[in-house]
């Protein structure tokens, strides 16, 4: 298998204060994991770095590679062309879709980076695509609400709506920050299942930020922690013990990560995986 | 004795009663200033009774006899404002993006930002003034004037809604792969059209009416009818033509308002 996503040594701060420090880890292809950790301890940061919403610290040795290519190196985001970007998706806690238009619309946009620069800037979909995008509509379920406006849907329509536009995309890796933080337990099921049907038939690597422990072990199979922005713990969930939990959403166990200044401490052993 | 707390509270209710009196003695002081400065006289309005009493009468009764031409004069004048508008809606639009800072950095929006300021600066009739001199007498002078004004003025207004927007669609967008202007195009657009339809028409009702006295200057339309009967004290045409004036600008600016209703 080939590594998907690789960083390395992730620093950044806001001004005085360091919300991540050293981050490593790399992610293969087809897997689907959880970066988990309480709210704070940088997650929903480090997703942002690794699409290139965010650049890490100018003074740092950061390095993030996606699917073979270079997002930033050293705090600079590297340019890329379109149909570089488009393999990568995204999807907000916030949704972030355009509320006045249509769900197809807005399913439509995953398009944009891979048609002729002409018909992306005049809005002119063809019928191949407007196919693709009720697909990908059928696929989550809500193919009957395309003619509707984005922002007349619920919390949930709108989650579909826009993993839809992932699928349209057809993006290799996909990046999901907090997706189901502001959705109510049936509709955060309903997406959960949606991602890991995705993983399991399409074989996308995902990404996903979560706060709920019980949700990242029913879904993933493999846990990165994070704590006060350092990596505390990578490997199997199931190796994310009860114990280790405790320690992670508690203060206990913070004196031992900063005394050791290291990842290694014995409570929580990282997994070499790959 | 007296407990510091009560001490303390009690010296800060005089200095603030201290800075109240001097707010408002400043206040009375450029009230007065600018008095004198505007030359106001209300009683002249009285001792002059007689005299705005007979240049009133001076207008009545309207003569309707140039009616068609008054009213052919007006249709020049939303003429006018319909081109004077639609061209600054036209280069607003990139200059309104130019000048907002979550979209251009501020090497580019400063510049643009201080050239629009000259724009709105300065008054439509001094526009239509130079214009008269640049391209002769008539109506394209008072259109060219419109539309440097109001290009100024809309595109400060059309950066204010840009700025307001949510950045959250743009960063969706964004992630997808698309390019900066798709980003623009799918992801701010929709937010901000709205508004910026809603402020065009209501720069064109505003339009109409500077529209109505560009003439005076020789920016065509209404406005030279206005200036020739009134040089020529013929007052009840005046009165005719300040009819038409008052009922196609209420009649427009209600059509307008029910336009901009819907897209609010």
């Amino acid at each position: 298998m080939t590594a998907s996503i690789h960083v390395e040594g992730l620093d950044k701060s806001f001004g005085p204060r360091a919300a991540l420090c050293g981050i490593d880890f790399t992610i293969e292809a087809g897997e689907m994991v959880t970066l988990i950790g309480p709210s704070g301890s940088g997650k929903s940061t480090l997703l942002r770095h690794l699409i290139g919403l965010s650049r890490a610290d100018h003074q740092s040795c950061s390095q993030v590679e996606v699917l073979g290519r270079t997002v930033q190196r050293y705090g600079r985001l590297l340019a890329a062309g379109r149909n570089q970007r488009r393999r990568s998706g995204y999807i907000f806690q916030q949704f972030n879709l355009v509320g006045r238009l249509s769900v197809l619309s807005n399913v439509l946009i995953g398009c944009l980076g891979a048609m002729p620069r002409w018909r992306s800037l005049t809005g002119r979909f063809n019928q191949k695509e407007r196919d693709l995008a009720l697909r990908a509509l059928e696929r989550v379920g809500i193919v009957g609400l395309a003619h509707q406006r984005a922002n007349t849907l619920s919390g949930g329509q709108m989650q579909r709506v826009a993993i839809a536009r992932t699928l349209v995309q057809d993006a290799e890796v996909i990046f999901a920050d907090e997706p189901i933080a502001s959705l109510d337990p049936r509709s955060a099921r309903e997406v959960m299942e949606i991602l890991q049907r995705i993983n399991h038939e399409d074989g996308r690597t995902i990404v996903v930020t979560l706060h709920q422990v019980d949700v990242a072990r029913r879904y993933c199979r493999r846990a990165i922690a994070l704590k006060q922005g350092r990596l505390y713990y990578d490997g199997p969930i199931e190796g994310l013990t009860d114990a280790r939990l405790q320690a992670l959403y508690e203060n206990a166990g913070l004196d031992e990560l900063n005394s050791h200044n290291s990842r290694l401490e014995p409570a929580a052993p990282l997994h070499a995986l790959g | 004795m007296i407990p510091t707390t009560t001490l303390d509270t009690q010296v800060r209710a005089s200095k603030r009663s201290w800075r109240q009196l001097l707010g408002w003695i400043a206040a009375f002081a450029v009230l007065s200033w600018a008095w004198q400065g505007a030359e106001m006289a209300p009683g002249q309005l009285i001792a002059n009774a007689g005299n705005m009493t007979t240049l009133t009468g001076d207008f009545f009764p309207p003569r309707f006899g140039n009616l068609g031409h008054y009213i052919d004069q007006m249709l020049v004048t939303i003429q006018i404002a319909i081109w004077g508008t639609l061209l600054a809606v036209l280069f607003a639009i990139p200059f309104g993006l130019l000048s907002s800072d979550n979209l251009a950095p501020w090497w580019i929006n400063q510049p643009v930002r201080r050239l629009m300021d000259a724009c709105r600066a300065i008054n439509e009739l001094v526009f239509a003034m130079l214009f008269v001199v640049a391209v002769g007498l008539g109506p394209f002078a008072g259109t060219m004037a419109l539309f440097i004004h109001t290009t100024g003025v809309l595109a400060k207004l059309f950066s204010e809604a840009v700025e307001a927007a949510d950045a959250g669609p743009m960063e969706g967008v964004r992630v997808t792969g698309a390019g900066r202007i798709e980003e623009i195009i799918f992801g701010l657009i929709p937010q901000v059209l709205p508004l910026w339809i809603s402020v065009s028409l209501y720069r064109f009702e505003s339009n109409i009416r500077s529209a109505t006295v560009l003439g005076m200057v020789g920016g065509g339309g209404i406005g030279v009818a206005l200036w020739e009967t009134m040089r020529g004290f013929q007052y009840t045409e005046t009165a005719t033509i300040m009819l038409v004036i008052i009922v196609s600008v209420t009649l427009l600016d209600m059509a307008s308002q029910q336009m901009r209703k819907r897209f609010i």
